[in-house]
């Protein structure tokens, strides 16, 4: 157990009582004690951190504080009184707001509408649109109030979570993870909302895998390890390596480049590749090209909602392209191809979001296993599934990238974020895929395995397959991508070698600040340096 | 004030398995109570409804007869509703069923043909029915025409049919003008199980249909398509699973075995073509699906316990004078509270008092 760091003394002099306490509240799922009893003290106008690796308990905990989930012990104190939470209206009554990890938006709903259940009482839907835009005005949150939740990018969706929060006025903020599908320029943006906040007197309760936003915005953090409170530290006055080490219990090493493998033949060719939206709203693709060779890590930039999804239902064929050569796979044509075709040439896919999309939340992971690899041999025989393969694959996947849950063979659903997460990547790693598209590789993913992935990633193309990485996080392409492209309103730039250039460009290229013969101009200008 | 439905942090499996059976509970209070108001005794209802029949070897038998055509469909209609499709016309695929597999009866009828009409009444009723399930698939798939409103239409489509055929061009010319076609041969007749009993073969399919869907659900890759096509269409997409060759293999398959029920039973109970020859099996098959839990087993189970609403309520009607509207009210009933238990089994009920805040209760 390290130390309590006593909080500052200006603000233990003036201490105000804790907005909320938790007391000894523990958790137990089956014979998995996923909260041990968890003590934790949250003032009003704090900003306080959780941290903790995937499956610490993180997630669990703050179910509990938000009414969705019955501690199996312990007690919750609002303002010193104790509350028995009978579900999340109460605890939206009592002032507690929360943005969750996994979204809980109705797709089939507008923006607005989505607004509209969560929020008490009978506002008309006009009504709530005008202060969807106010809230979206004041804290940089851009949304369009009348597009349907379906066609938007994680990215978008969260910012739907967080408005529907900040449109109740809470008392205490619950944030799961909410930075890990924003930009950096979003989440600086989110940052100033959560301080200006907190100054309001809000409390927030704040989880995130990112160390470095913790130290900028965070006083306090709460520590978990498997369940249990192993520290409670001042981030500022650690270093990020040192916090990471108390998270996981042992030292974090760096992504490892592959020296001197050689660069293949381009395996993944996309030519001419464009892609009317699908609905009204969408982001159309336009005239998209590009070729990755065996061996070589590409990695699409790109705020979100700029054409990544498309892009990735393009390469993948969950739709079509107009014409068979839009797109190659070491040499076929199979524009025209579905998934399956696709993978049967080799190809694998991880789409960007894991529950309903990478995964199926209330199947076992054996069946999981079968969703991407029923067509590639080896699980299904004359039609008939081989359950037993199909698990064995399961375990197979569970022991090679460290999947922590509970029971031999549990549903998708009870993983946490970022176990699943390495379960829907490793599931295609382990099958050597020729050709492989991930779209947000390490969303949720805690720092340890987060590099377990990207190793994971180089290694692939070390091994001579074609890697296209689709991600927001620039520190994640700067660390795994050979050459870097910009997708930016359903088009993508030019790739150039990563050493080559700075992070500065890219965002600016991601922001459509700058195109292609602009940066260009501003490199010899001396504007932007390539390092 | 106001209700709302609150999901549950936590959902037991026992929970799930008990639902229907206290919806069951509940509709036959609900039943007695509007028995009650109707003036008859609920007690003597309940013996007329349920106790009589089940005592009575002669109406066991009708039982299983009549739970065969439900059973049949309702396997089918599992296929689709397990996809998160709704096709709500298996009654009126039963009735095109009915009408091809007759057509070849009729044609032969008279005739010297041998064994081989049958199983070719069977098979024409299965394509029958399968085609005019294509018809809202199709609509669906290709203009995006919701397939609950076509296939429901449809019913009406061919029930007016069905009518027209029977008073007009296959009227039985010696049948006195009735609206009914001449009875069929033997070699079109379901043959009996056993001696003099009432059980025709169809039983048997019955049985088989739901014995296969089984296996198909539970083991096999098109199994597991529809269960990740219903239980997250996106994920399908992922895995290449085309939603509309979906729609159309569903309702493919719930519409053939609508079209085999319909010429089974024209075949084997009703033994020619009549301008009524359901009480409505389409649509109670529906309840019969989910109160069997989408699973075969369970819609063994659910079509007995419909087929007895039928006959309990044709005896309530000769010997209580009850209307047989009462029947299909309680069916409704039934479904209603089917429906509803497997809302409260993951949901639960909340009274919302608007502008007080939800009280704090002391732990
Ligand atoms: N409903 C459930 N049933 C069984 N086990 C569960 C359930 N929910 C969570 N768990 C288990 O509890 C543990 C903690 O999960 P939790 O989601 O709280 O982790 P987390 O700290 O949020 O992780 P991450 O950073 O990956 O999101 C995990 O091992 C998970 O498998
Ligand atoms: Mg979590």
């Amino acid at each position: 157990m390290i130390e309590m760091v006593p909080r500052e003394g200006d603000r233990a002099a003036a201490a105000p009582p804790p907005l909320v306490s938790l007391r000894g509240i523990t958790k137990r799922f089956g014979t998995l004690t996923a909260n041990d009893h968890v003590d934790l003290d949250i003032h009003p106008g704090e900003i306080h951190a959780l941290l903790g690796e995937n499956g610490a308990g993180k997630s669990t905990l703050v179910k509990i504080l938000y009414g969705l989930l019955e501690p199996s012990d312990g007690a919750i104190l609002w303002q010193g009184e104790p509350v028995a939470l009978q579900g999340p209206q109460q605890a939206r009554a009592l002032g507690i707001g929360m943005v969750f990890q996994h979204f809980s938006l109705f797709e089939n709903l507008t923006v607005a509408e989505n607004v509209a259940v969560a929020m008490p009482g009978d506002l008309p839907i006009a009504a709530i649109t005008e202060r969807i835009a106010a809230v979206g005005e004041e804290y940089g949150l851009v949304l369009d109030p009348g597009r349907f939740v379906w066609t938007l990018s994680a990215g978008e969706r969260q910012r739907i979570e967080i408005v529907r929060c900040l449109l109740q006025n809470p008392r205490l903020l619950v944030l799961d993870e909410p930075t890990s599908v924003l930009t950096p320029q979003e989440a600086e943006r989110l940052f100033v909302t959560l301080e200006k906040l907190a100054a309001d007197g809000c409390a927030i309760l704040y989880i995130s895998h990112r160390l470095e936003e913790v130290r900028r915005l965070c006083r306090t953090a709460t520590i978990l390890r498997a369940g249990k409170v192993v520290a409670t530290i001042d981030p500022r006055s650690v270093r990020a390596r040192e916090i990471a080490a108390l998270m996981v219990g042992v030292e974090i090493g760096e992504v490892k480049a592959v020296p001197g493998h050689a660069m293949g033949p381009e395996r993944l060719v996309v030519k001419g590749l464009s892609l009317p939206p699908e609905e009204p709203h969408g982001q159309s693709l336009r005239e998209v090209a590009l070729g990755v060779r065996g061996g070589e890590v590409l990695g699409i930039a790109g705020v979100a909602g700029n054409g990544q999804g498309e892009l990735f239902a393009a390469l993948s064929g969950e739709r079509l392209a107009a014409a068979a050569d839009a797109v190659r796979i070491d040499g076929t044509a199979v524009g025209l191809l579905d998934v399956t075709s696709r993978r049967r040439l080799g190809a694998a896919f991880v789409p960007e979001e894991r529950l309903g999309h990478g995964a199926v939340p209330d199947h076992r992971l054996g069946e999981n296993a079968l969703l991407s690899r029923h067509g590639t041999g080896g699980l299904v025989a004359r039609g008939f599934i081989l359950a037993d393969a199909a698990r064995k694959l399961a375990f197979r996947i569970v022991d090679t990238f460290d999947v922590r849950k509970e029971g031999p063979d549990p549903r998708a659903r009870t993983l946490s974020g970022g176990n699943l997460q390495k379960f829907v990547v490793g599931r295609e790693i382990l099958r050597e895929p020729a050709v492989l598209v991930v779209n947000q590789p390490t969303w949720g993913v805690d720092a340890g395995a987060a590099t377990v992935i990207r190793q994971a990633l180089v290694d692939l193309a070390a091994r001579g397959s074609a890697v296209i990485v689709i991600s927001q996080d620039l520190d994640e392409l700067f660390e795994v991508a050979d050459r870097i492209a910009v997708i930016h309103a359903g088009q993508v730039s030019e790739p150039r070698p990563t050493r080559e250039l700075t992070r500065e460009a890219v965002g600016l290229l991601m922001t459509g600040a700058l195109d292609e013969s602009a940066l260009k101009a501003a490199e010899e200008a001396g504007v932007v340096h390539a390092s | 004030m106001r209700l709302e439905l609150v999901p549950r942090a936590t959902v037991s499996p026992a929970a799930r398995l008990l639902a229907p059976i206290g919806a069951l509970i509940l509709s036959f209070a609900l039943g007695g109570i509007i028995v009650a108001l109707m003036g008859r005794s609920p007690l003597t209802a309940l013996d007329i409804y349920v106790l009589q029949p089940l005592s009575d070897p002669w109406a066991l038998q009708e039982l299983v007869v009549k739970a065969t055509p439900l059973v049949l469909i309702a396997v089918g209609l599992s296929f689709c509703f397990r996809a998160s499709l709704w096709n709500i016309g298996a009654e009126g695929q039963y009735v095109v069923g009915a009408i091809c597999g007759s057509a070849l009866a009729l044609a032969t009828h008279g005739t010297e043909a041998g064994a081989w009409v049958l199983p070719a009444m069977l098979g024409l009723g299965i394509l029958g029915g399968a085609l005019w399930g294509l018809v809202p698939a199709f609509l669906r798939v290709r203009f995006g025409v919701s397939e609950i409103l076509t296939s429901l239409m449809l019913v009406y489509v061919a029930e007016l049919m069905l009518d027209y055929l029977v008073r007009g061009p296959w009227r039985d010319p010696k049948g006195f003008n009735f609206p009914q076609s001449v009875g069929f041969d033997t070699a079109a007749t379901l043959p009996i199980l056993g001696d003099g009993g009432r059980l025709h073969v169809g039983v048997l399919f019955a049985l088989a249909a739901a014995a296969v869907a089984w296996v198909v659900m539970t083991r096999t890759l098109f199994g597991y398509r529809l269960r990740v096509t219903g239980d997250a269409p996106r994920a399908a997409r992922f895995a290449g699973f085309d939603e509309r060759r979906t729609a159309l293999a569903v309702f493919a398959i719930s519409g053939g075995l609508a079209g085999l029920a319909g010429i089974v039973e024209v075949s084997g109970q009703i033994g020619q073509l009549k301008p009524s020859i359901s009480p409505g099996y389409g649509f109670t098959a529906i309840t019969v699906a989910f109160l069997g839990r989408l699973h075969p087993l369970g819609i063994l189970f659910a079509g007995l316990v419909m087929a007895l609403t039928f006959i309990g309520g044709e005896a309530a009607q000769i010997s209580l004078r009850l209307p047989f509207d009462l029947t299909k009210a309680f069916q409704g009933i039934l479904l209603f509270c089917v429906l509803a238990a497997d809302a409260l089994v993951s949901y639960r009920i909340r009274l919302v008092r608007r502008g007080v805040l939800a009280g704090r209760a002391p732990a």
